[in-house]
């Protein structure tokens, strides 16, 4: 952890708490279970996404990908492109305007958005199987991508580090993995391990993923002159996404508008620049048109990153009474040449068991592949499938019941930090969930329950993810005909932003719904935090309580004016924002209106921008969500086929704002997790390091017939520590899941399955 | 996907004549267009690029009727959703319903046809990648499967230059079911046995079938000797639905007197064609109904499979599933959902 | 080569001059500005393109345009009729069938055309040997939607959503 870090998190121990948000017990839209506001457009097709925006004269470019995944490119013929009908642009390494490598991905400061360092088509040089060589734009996409297949390439090649297995003697210790220390340690958990009484020790293996978003990243771009571009973009950071591409053409940050109100799936995929957004750009640029680029479904897999792959170590020792006495957990991800993103798979076990020695900590290596990224939960997604399996192989080895040993483990405080947890729930989380299941208690028996050939088993995981609050700003405006308009960059691609941040604001200003509009997915907007970490929701909000706190005081000045105002003499702490208006504290039939107020002032509305500062309170405590995953599994004794029976998600992440929308993303992480435990695998070919299913076809999402029914529950207890007691949800769900559905097959079978995806052939 | 040169032919004739007036560009000559479930994907992958499609799903033939004799006739153009729940297909050839509705998706199965689903090509990810070795889109150019990715592939009468297997589900049943491709051409009409439409690899991987250039498929047989037989398909794969089989068994039955009288038996996943298990079946003729005597059988039948690096498990994967639909079909009903 | 067409979509007669190798959906998208029709894969294998053709629900990007002149088209704009969303559209929002919302039309449609499919009496892969189907199942539902992906995770709002409406209209 850098000097900095250290100075600012003690400086934060010292530091007052934020007042708890009055909101935490208003319930008059908060907590409602509200349809999404964007429902309408929706379901008749009527929402735009970023390829979809009717645009005068508009082209379409096409890209040519490398075959090979290290080398130079010797020469390459563009000849017969140039040729073929409607082609009216080729561009590669030898025309393209020289661009700038963007700043790697931050919402602190100026955001930014990059998410490699590799130049785009500024270089002869190949580092990735799929690096972009050429844009072909024509009149019509079809005439681009065929096109695009006519161009010739001829490479020198050279042998890249193709595979993963091969890279991991050279990984190296990260100087940091998000900041935190890339290896903990305490004791000597090695000595503990190998003189306890009960050990476990297991070694894993999770394959490459790709997030597979529905939606194929598109963008169109227009410049404005020279100097001015904007972007119709598919984008989960359209603030970062801004700065990046006005970092890259050398522009104005005032200069670069990137405009994606819809976003069709992202879980990580969308939250960086790739190289499709820069080459629209200059597409456009180098042909004075408008462009577009849509990359197709082989595309998306090859120039944009999914999650690494990953070997971890588990090793548990606890004594006879079910009390851990060692944890080990260590191992190695990939990341690419051309970035540094360590994928944090040993977060997990650093807040989630009462751990006395320790050592905690990962390694990483370099491949020639396409930059990895963000995937749904990075890390702890692929870090508790391993840290839960083992807890499984534990309470298996020590005859005791899986629930009960992780409960005799709960720690007091976080392990490794030593802090107070903000809010943790996780008894009241397993208690609740094992009741609704009907999970029978007790040591349990592998091989005990059968229907005809199909063997049957229950498991049980923790999941966990970090509360992470994001430096974001928003602008509320209250307007004397009653209303308020709230703005923000945020983004909408499925969580319900628009629906929750309208809950939250008309709560906040005590407005009907109907009279709040939020605006949102234009980087025009005040600027908000990238939607990742699950952290969108609650970092706009605290910016919209800020701005709301302003604005209290101001109406509050413009009231007292009036000498006969019934708020006169009041101070702002004395009164709050209710009834389409002020009220005093306790007696809220004593306010005025905000169309009273202002028009009385003669003012057409007020309005104020606030930008949140960082998230101490995650410094000073120790602040996470949890979830208790349960689930039943059939495997078929000769087939090896795995079905799930039924599942349950019981969740402990503060107030639930909306239930409708968040059992909704609870679902859809769990549904992810069945994904990832069951068939998702980017298939990667060691000998020349490109994707071999790159294909909706050949990389397995689950369909409908892989999904159970999915009961969700929650504690829905506030967190005093964020506003409106909330967490952030949008990873938690997949947390787990893996692990829940490999204990459970070994329950079915008496079988480990220690490597995903828990196909058949691993079963048999 | 090329530019191409688009009509659309009305009956069997106007097509043969459409297509023979192509100019033969070799590889990228004149294709009949039907579905276009897999030969659309094909050309936008860059794999198949004629230069001249003749649309003949305007074609009379897409209807379904007995034939005399007990027989069933089902014309190219008939779709596969139509084909599965046809009362007819329901009644007598079950096993060929259910082995269409366990491929692809209702919307795929509302466009393919029967004679494209015959026609279907592999779903080897190496011959889906331009970019990569394959025997069977360029010929000569190697086989990057043998080392690399090959979960999928064959386990049976695979060749040095190509282990594809064939995707279909339904020409497994086809196979089982001892039906008859009927086919125009240039030089008049012939039958083909759908046991014999597909080819091994050997060493010409680039010809999937035995369909000649020009020819054209205009209808399926259905004997009457195979209707209304005790008939299952099982099919294992990844998912729970959509996706091409690991290995699928299609299997029919008629036992007598504590006896087999009739077995066909067919496996998909396993090969470049339908696999028509007739070791197993000869070793069954005759023999009781027992789960040794469907082991056994099953071994025989598997004891020239060949593994590769990623697929010696569909070995035996087959050899239990064809001894499991065995069982259930001779009375068992062992298995639950 | 372009070829001067007409599609009927949503009950109109659309004139549009394209190559024969532009597919149905890509006319739709591109050229007809029906862009509520999606383009997730173009191979067939996500659903998100599905329209229905005389009824039935097809995946639009493994068709060619060309090869549907004459056929009876209707995409997600033309389900609601004057303003009143189609049942379906209203249940899958009541039951939140969708998240980012962009594979839902292709859902929607997919499940007009597997409820009109299921009441002809036409089989599944789960359906009981030769039998018809009597009741719309859990098993039934999941095995004829599963042509159309959800990477959010909406099946169960989806099937909670479809299984609404095919209750309220059974005869």
């Amino acid at each position: 952890m850098s000097v900095k870090k250290k100075i600012v998190e003690t400086a934060a121990h010292v530091m007052q708490d934020r007042d708890r948000d009055r909101l935490i017990n208003q319930h008059r839209y908060i907590g409602q279970p509200i349809d999404r506001l964007d429902g309408r457009i929706k379901v008749t097709g009527a929402a735009r996404f970023s390829a979809e925006y009717p645009i005068e004269g508009l082209m379409f470019a096409a890209l040519a990908y490398s075959t090979i995944s290290k080398g130079v490119i010797e020469s390459i013929d563009t000849e017969e492109a140039e040729r073929a009908p409607g082609v009216i642009k080729v561009i590669t390494h030898l025309n393209a305007r020289a661009m700038k490598v963007p700043k790697p991905l931050s919402t602190e400061g100026k955001p930014s958005a990059g998410v490699t360092d590799a130049k785009i088509l500024n270089t002869d040089q190949i580092t990735w199987n799929g690096q972009p060589i050429a844009v072909v734009v024509a009149d019509t996409e079809e005439r681009a991508e065929y096109a695009a297949t006519l161009i010739k390439v001829k490479y020198a090649a050279k042998p890249g580090m193709n595979s993963f297995e091969a890279a991991i003697p050279s990984a190296t210790k990260p100087k940091e993995v998000l900041g935190e220390d890339p290896e903990v340690r305490k004791g000597d958990p090695d000595a503990v391990f190998i003189s306890a009484t009960h050990r476990v020790d297991l070694k894993f293996t999770t394959p490459p993923h790709n997030h597979n978003a529905i939606e194929p990243h598109a963008t169109i771009a227009i410049w404005d002159g020279d100097d001015k571009v904007t972007l119709y973009d598919t984008s989960q950071f359209t603030a970062g996404a801004a700065n990046s591409i006005a970092d890259i053409f050398g522009l104005k940050e005032e200069n670069v508008r990137v405009i994606s109100p819809f976003v069709g799936g992202g879980f990580g995929g969308k939250g960086g620049i790739w190289p499709y957004n820069q080459l629209t750009v200059l597409a456009a640029r180098m042909t004075g048109r408008p462009v577009r680029i849509a990359l197709t479904r082989a595309g998306v897999f090859r120039i944009v990153g999914g999650r690494t792959p990953s070997q971890q170590r588990v090793a548990i020792a606890a004594d006879d009474s079910g009390k851990i006495s060692a944890f080990i957990h260590e191992g190695v991800t990939a990341q690419s040449t051309n970035n540094n993103f360590p994928e944090q798979f040993s977060f997990p076990p650093r807040h989630l068991y009462a751990i006395p020695a320790y050592r905690i900590g990962q390694v990483v290596c370099d491949v020639n592949r396409i930059a990895n990224t963000f995937m749904r939960a990075p890390g702890e997604s692929i870090g508790t499938f391993a840290v839960e399996s083992a807890m499984d192989a534990m309470a298996y080895e020590l005859h005791m019941d899986p629930i009960e040993f992780r409960m005799r483990n709960e720690p007091e405080k976080d392990p490794v930090s030593g802090n107070e947890f903000s809010s943790r729930h996780m008894r009241e989380a397993y208690r609740m969930g094992a009741e609704k299941f009907g999970w029978r208690s007790g040591p349990q028996a592998i091989r005990s329950q059968r229907n005809g050939d199909w063997l049957i088993g229950q498991g049980v995981a923790t999941g966990t993810y970090p509360m992470y609050r994001m430096t974001s700003a928003a602008r509320v405006r209250i307007s004397a005909d009653g209303t308020a308009l709230v703005q923000s960059s945020a983004q909408e691609m499925g969580m319900g932003t628009e629906t929750a941040q309208t809950q939250h604001a008309a709560e906040r200003l005590g407005l009907p719904m109907e009279k709040v509009r939020f605006e949102y997915g234009d980087s025009s907007l005040p600027w908000a935090g990238v939607a990742g970490g699950s952290s969108q929701t609650v970092s706009i909000a605290l910016a919209v309580q800020q701005a709301s706190e302003k604005l209290l005081a101001e109406l509050l000045a413009l009231a007292q004016k009036e000498p006969t105002s019934v708020l006169k003499g009041a101070k702002v702490n004395e009164v709050i924002m209710a009834n389409e208006g002020i009220s005093r504290k306790g007696q809220p039939s004593i306010g005025e209106s905000y169309a009273v107020i202002l028009k009385r002032a003669g003012k057409d509305h007020v309005a104020s921008e606030q930008k949140t500062g960082a998230a101490i309170e995650t410094m000073k405590y120790s602040m996470h969500s949890f979830a208790a995953q349960f689930c039943e599994v059939r495997v078929h004794e000769l087939t090896g086929e795995i079905r799930i029976n039924r599942w349950l998600g019981s969740f402990d992440t503060g107030r639930i704002l909306n239930p409708k929308t968040a059992v909704s993303q609870f679902r859809g992480g769990i549904i992810m997790g069945i994904g990832m435990a069951m068939t998702e695998e980017t298939m990667f070919d060691d000998r020349t390091g490109r994707i071999m299913n790159a294909t909706l076809a050949e990389y397995h999402l689950p369909v409908q017939a892989d999904v159970p029914h999915i009961d969700v529950m929650y504690t829905d207890i506030p967190d005093p520590q964020t506003p409106m007691g909330a967490h952030g949800i949008g990873e938690i769900g997949i947390t787990g899941v893996a692990a829940a559905i490999s204990n459970a097959v070994f329950h079915a079978t008496g079988k480990r399955i220690t490597a995903l995806p828990i196909t058949l052939d691993k079963v048999l | 996907m090329n530019d191409f040169m688009f009509t659309r032919a009305t009956d069997t004739t106007s097509a043969l004549k459409l297509i023979s007036e192509t100019p033969d560009h070799g590889a990228n000559a004149a294709r009949f267009l039907a579905g276009g479930t897999n030969l659309i994907d094909l050309m936008r992958e860059g794999i198949e690029q004629p230069q001249s499609l003749v649309d003949i799903t305007p074609l009379p033939l897409s209807e379904i009727r007995e034939l005399p004799g007990g027989g069933v006739r089902v014309g190219a153009m008939v779709r596969n959703s139509h084909l599965a729940a046809h009362p007819l297909i329901r009644q007598k050839y079950p096993l060929l319903s259910q082995a269409i509705l366990m491929g692809a998706s209702a919307q795929l199965r509302n466009m393919a046809t029967t004679g494209g689903n015959l026609m279907q090509r592999t779903r080897c990810y190496y011959f889906y990648d331009v970019a990569a070795a394959c025997n069977k889109r360029a010929p000569g150019s190697g086989c990057d499967a043998v080392d690399g990715f090959n979960r999928i592939h064959a386990i049976l009468g695979a060749s040095p230059q190509c282990i594809a297997t064939h995707p279909s589900d339904m020409c497994v049943a086809l196979t089982a079911l001892d039906g008859i491709v009927n086919i125009s051409g240039p030089s008049g009409e012939r039958q083909i046995a759908a046991a014999e439409f597909h080819r091994l690899p050997g060493g010409t991987p680039e010809i999937d079938t035995n369909l000649k250039l020009g020819e054209l498929i205009t209808s399926v047989d259905l004997p009457a000797s195979t209707a209304g037989l005790a008939s299952a398909y099982r099919k294992v794969r990844d998912r729970a639905s959509y996706a091409f089989a690991l290995v699928s068994v299609a299997a029919a039955l008629k036992i007598e007197e504590g006896e087999i009288r009739e077995i066909r038996l067919a496996l998909g996943g396993v090969a470049h064609k339908p696999w028509r298990a007739s070791v197993a079946e000869e070793l069954l003729r005759g023999k009781e109904p027992t789960p040794e005597n469907f082991a056994m059988a099953a071994a025989a039948e598997l004891a020239p499979a060949k593994p590769l690096k990623h697929n010696a498990f569909k070995i035996e994967l087959a050899k239990r599933t064809i001894a499991l639909v065995l069982s259930e079909l001779s009375g068992d009903k062992g298995t639950a959902q | 080569m372009n070829a001067r067409i007409s599609l009927h979509v949503n009950g109109i007669d659309r004139i549009l001059s394209i190559e024969p190798r532009v597919s149905l959906l890509d006319a739709l998208r591109d050229h007809l500005g029906l862009t509520g029709t999606k383009k997730g894969c173009a191979q067939g294998a996500c659903g998100s393109c599905t329209v229905l053709v005389d009824g039935e629900r097809i995946n639009s990007c493994l068709a060619l345009a060309v090869q549907y002149v004459g056929r009876e088209i209707v995409t997600i704009e033309g389900l609601a009729e004057s303003g009143a969303l189609h049942p379906l559209q209203q249940a899958f929002i009541e039951h939140d069938g969708f998240q980012c919302g962009y594979c839902t039309p292709g859902q929607i449609c997919s499940a007009v055309g597997m409820l009109s499919e299921f009441r002809s009496g036409a089989p599944s892969a789960v359906t009981e040997n030769g039998a018809s189907p009597n009741e719309l199942t859990h098993d039934e539902l999941r095995e004829r939607m599963s042509g159309n992906l959800c990477r959010c995770g909406a099946y169960v709002g989806i099937r909670e959503a479809i299984q609404q409406v095919y209750e309220a209209r059974k005869p």
